[in-house]
């Protein structure tokens, strides 16, 4: 860079979450009219960063951040996410926020209407002023000019496909007046590849405007075709600053997952053989918020550890929550042979399936209720255990149910002070512990297990990790853990199948480097993973020679 | 997207109009048994229309800002009785009269909808069963004020108002000074049949009044608003005002619409005549197509029409199908709770249908398979 002063400098940024640090000393700059690609997988530090850049409220409570911000070349603290609109900085947020059933010209300019004045303001105030619908629309067709897309501004927003809602408000900010830097987080998530095209070109047609973007993406092939910069964030710091010109997917695509295995891990992981299929699934498609999935097939083998991994929103979870008969599906699901009917929770229970989901407090336990009563209910309520006839009525064995309790609280380390402690007094880490321990006590023949490890510490991380391969070797169950954590499902699983756009991206076995995870996970393509594991496998071979 | 076949249509267009259709249908072997003649049908339907139509649009604001049925526009109800039985005792008649009762409704009005409001602002989500409780609770302060208050605090001067004991108001106001004025403001009658002119004049202004208000700042804030909570509010859309705005609105119209529905009945029961408004406009509305979240100025008279109709031709039918005429009057009264029921269930299955609808579109490849 030479006198010219970048529109962005970020200094040595760094923020910590009260003990937990989440960014340590981020620095990059960011030129008028350039692209940069922010690269990372989820819990990378990305949001934080960007959540400091709008001056979210979050960001104060927790104590500020440290290092500096500059804008033009004069440092910035924005308190609210309004000083940051004031400066120019636009944000698409993964969500959309727009109203459904006002047209696309209604959201361009949603609460910066053109108004025209009438009489009544001066009895009634500002607000009684009428809309100008034809400036309104030329607005909007103005800014929609400026993407170089097809689209009529007069549309209702619940009638266009997911891409146009992208464009809309793309065109949002750029109605804006000063809008210099726009953050486009995940813009591609959700869209085809035709459209994630269209939109690459209007970015670059916006940055030839004079406006820069940061693009926070996880599809490696868009960032380096639209990108001048690309800055990869692994656990909150930079681990690769560069250029499309001077890197390669693989390289990025190394430095994203990073190579974090752990000695004593890879030396424990034994082959084993695959026992027969047992459970099927066949275009399964799940309508559960957030984590749609659209066309799932996938066959599980008896007696291994399958892994589901993927990128938060593509999908992994509903799956699990659709066989579970938590969220409406369709498409056909079998287990040894018979199948399961979706969208009834009983059926898969019948059939010896259990799950534990992801939401630990809303779903998976009864807050208020005692560790026992937590662990054996299910067991109680599907299968008729721990109860005893007493004449013409059952009543509860309150002995063998301790007795079952003070065998897990043993097994599984529950930290408590004896099993009728409420659930609710007990950490993450136990809690997850007696979710587990609940789904054991049901003797499932598959297991499902969701984010088993989120929100609990390194300690309980250990041994919820240790149980399930225990229970596995002892007991022959079946388990299918789905995480976001590449290095965990590497750690447990025999195979990992990632998902991606609500569909299976590939399918590797635990061994393969996590390079090749990082393709799939960046919807590089299957061909592309196993190219690079063959690639690395060649290459152990010759070293090992 | 994809285009809709002949069917698709002719089934989306009667899911859509369930509500309406069913009436109609049930109106039209009603009147068939009733054996009225077209005449005494037409002149019926218009006086009702005149009556109840200002009632039921005062409900289309707060449907506009995503608050539901608003059962608290009985309170404006009685804001609206406040002021006439005020204009009973002065003994201030005709036009002049209905609008001192509106000018002394209007700031009680904006008062109970700004408590309204404000209570709703906290139980979001809940805004119908809410209000529906709170105008109970409203009811109960409006004797106290009514009974007690009038005659002591409040002076009433004229005595044939006041019960004998000397304070509180008598059960039936007498609404003579008032009564059909506006109705009769400018006569109109064609082949026999009285039509309320004025009051469709009036009626209409309202009716301008909405659309222009659609179109105003605040009208888009309002709709934005009750579209979704979350996006109107990143955006800048100061939400809870806007609600209270909306509310507030809806409670003065509602009391203006009482001193119409009152001046055309000529007789005010001190009691008990608010306690149907709300009921019967909501009834109103349902059936003629609106939902908890949509309505139309065309929902209101198609609603005031086909509701009136059923009204008017269920004790007669019932009469000539079952033999007794109390079978009718009976029926007449809890037809409107099933119509509230049906056109609430009616509704959820609606948007049931409609989600279902929606999913079809996410199975992707699927699709053909599932």
């Amino acid at each position: 860079m030479g006198a010219e002063e970048p529109l962005l400098r970020v200094e040595g940024v760094g923020k910590a979450y009260f003990s937990n640090r989440v960014l340590k000393n981020v620095n990059f700059t960011l030129g008028k009219g350039r692209i940069l690609g922010l690269v990372g997988e989820n819990g990378a530090g990305k949001s934080t960063l960007m959540n400091i850049l709008f001056g979210m409220r979050v960001i104060q409570e927790t104590g500020g951040y440290e290092g500096k911000i500059l804008i033009d070349g004069s440092e910035v603290s924005f308190r609210s996410p309004m000083d940051a609109l004031k400066a120019g900085i636009g944000m698409v947020h993964q969500e959309f926020s727009l109203i459904p059933g006002f047209s696309v010209a209604e959201n361009i300019v949603l609460n910066r209407e053109t108004l025209v004045y009438n009489p009544l303001v001066e009895a009634f105030g500002d607000r009684l002023t009428t809309l100008d619908r034809a400036a309104m629309t030329r607005r909007a067709d103005e800014a929609i000019s400026k993407l170089n897309i097809e689209l009529d501004s007069s549309t209702l927003i619940s009638e266009l496909p997911v891409g146009y809602k992208q464009f809309t408000e793309i065109a949002r900010e750029i109605d804006k007046k000063g809008t210099r830097l726009l953050v486009l987080d995940e813009p591609t998530a959700v869209l085809t590849e035709s459209e994630a095209e269209i939109l690459l070109d209007s970015m670059r047609r916006l940055a030839r405007h004079g406006i820069s973007i940061i693009f926070i993406s996880h599809r490696l092939q868009e960032v380096m075709s639209v990108c001048d910069d690309i800055v990869i964030l692994r656990d909150g710091e930079v681990v690769l600053q560069t250029t499309p010109a001077e890197t390669s997917v693989r390289q990025i695509a190394g430095a994203m997952v990073g190579r974090r295995i752990d000695r004593g891990e890879s030396e424990g992981r034994e082959e084993r053989a695959p026992g027969k299929p047992v459970m099927e699934i066949e275009n399964l498609w799940v309508d559960m918020p957030g984590e749609t999935v659209r066309n799932v097939s996938l066959t599980v083998y008896e007696g291994e550890i399958l892994g589901i991994g993927g990128m938060a929103g593509q999908g992994k979870l509903g799956i699990a929550n659709g066989i579970m008969g938590l969220h409406p599906a369709g498409g056909s699901v079998s287990f040894e042979g018979r199948a399961i009917e979706l969208n009834n929770p009983e059926s898969p229970l019948a059939a010896g399936i259990s799950a534990v989901s992801e939401d630990r407090r809303g779903v998976g336990l009864l807050l208020e209720e005692s560790i026992a009563w937590n662990i054996i209910f299910t067991s109680l309520q599907m299968q008729g255990r721990f109860l005893r006839q007493f004449g013409p009525v059952k009543i509860r064995d309150e002995e063998g149910i301790a007795e079952c309790a003070r065998k897990y609280i043993r097994d599984l380390e529950i930290k408590c002070t004896s099993e009728r402690q409420h659930v609710q007094e007990l950490s993450g880490g136990n809690q997850q512990k007696v979710c587990l321990a609940k789904a054991f006590e049901t003797r499932p023949k598959l297991l499902f297990v969701a984010e088993p490890t989120r929100g609990i510490d390194v300690g309980a991380k250990r041994v919820v990790l240790d149980t399930l391969k225990r229970y596995n070797r002892e007991h022959g169950m079946t388990i299918v853990v789905i995480s976001s954590e590449l290095e965990e499902l590497r750690s447990v699983c025999d195979r990992i199948a990632i998902i991606d756009k609500g569909a299976v991206a590939g399918i590797l076995p635990a061994a393969t480097p996590s390079e090749a995870f990082g393709y799939l996970l960046m919807g590089a393509g299957a061909a592309e993973a196993e190219k690079a594991a063959a690639d690395n496998s060649n290459g152990m071979e010759a070293a090992n020679a | 997207m994809k285009r809709m076949t002949g069917g698709e249509a002719v089934r989306l267009f009667c899911v859509r109009n369930a509500v309406p259709i069913v009436f109609l249908l049930v109106s039209a072997i009603g009147i068939y048994y009733s054996q009225f003649t077209a005449e005494y049908l037409i002149q019926e339907m218009l006086t009702r229309l005149a009556r109840n139509a200002f009632l039921v649009l005062s409900l289309l604001i707060p449907i506009m800002a995503g608050m539901g049925l608003n059962f608290g526009m009985v309170l404006g109800a009685m804001a609206g009785q406040i002021g006439l039985i005020f204009i009973s005792d002065w003994n201030v008649s005709g036009l002049y009269g209905m609008t001192l009762a509106a000018l002394i409704a209007t700031p009680l009005a904006i008062l109970f909808g700004w408590m309204c409001g404000a209570v709703l602002n906290k139980a979001r989500g809940r805004e119908m069963v809410t209000s529906y409780i709170l105008g109970f609770f409203m009811n109960g302060v409006y004797q106290l004020a009514v009974l007690y208050g009038f005659g002591s605090v409040v002076p009433i001067l004229n005595p044939e108002l006041v019960l004998s004991r000397g304070y509180g108001i008598r059960n039936v106001t007498n609404l003579d000074g008032i009564r059909n004025t506006l109705d009769n403001a400018i006569p109109l009658d064609i082949m026999g049949i009285h039509i309320p002119l004025a009051t469709f004049l009036v009626i209409g202004v309202f009716c301008l009044f909405i659309v222009w208000f659609r179109r105003t700042k605040l009208g888009q804030d309002m709709r934005a608003t009750g579209q979704d909570l979350g996006v109107a509010h990143a955006a800048g859309i100061p939400v809870m005002r806007t609600r209270i705005i909306s509310i507030v609105i809806s409670t003065v119209l509602a009391a203006y619409g009482q001193i119409i529905f009152l001046q055309n009945v000529g007789t005010l029961n001190t009691y008990n005549s608010h306690e149907q408004a709300g009921v019967f406009a909501i009834a109103s509305l349902l059936v003629g197509g609106a939902t908890v979240a949509r309505a139309s100025i065309l929902n209101v008279f198609t609603g005031v029409l086909l509701f009136h109709l059923m009204f008017v031709v269920s004790p007669m039918a019932g009469k000539y199908l079952v033999g007794d005429a109390q079978i009718g009057e009976y029926f007449r009264v809890f037809v409107c709770y099933a119509i509230i029921s049906l056109a609430l269930v009616l509704h959820a299955w609606r948007r049931h249908a409609d989600k279902v609808r929606a999913r079809a579109a996410l199975r992707g490849e699927s699709g053909g398979a599932a």
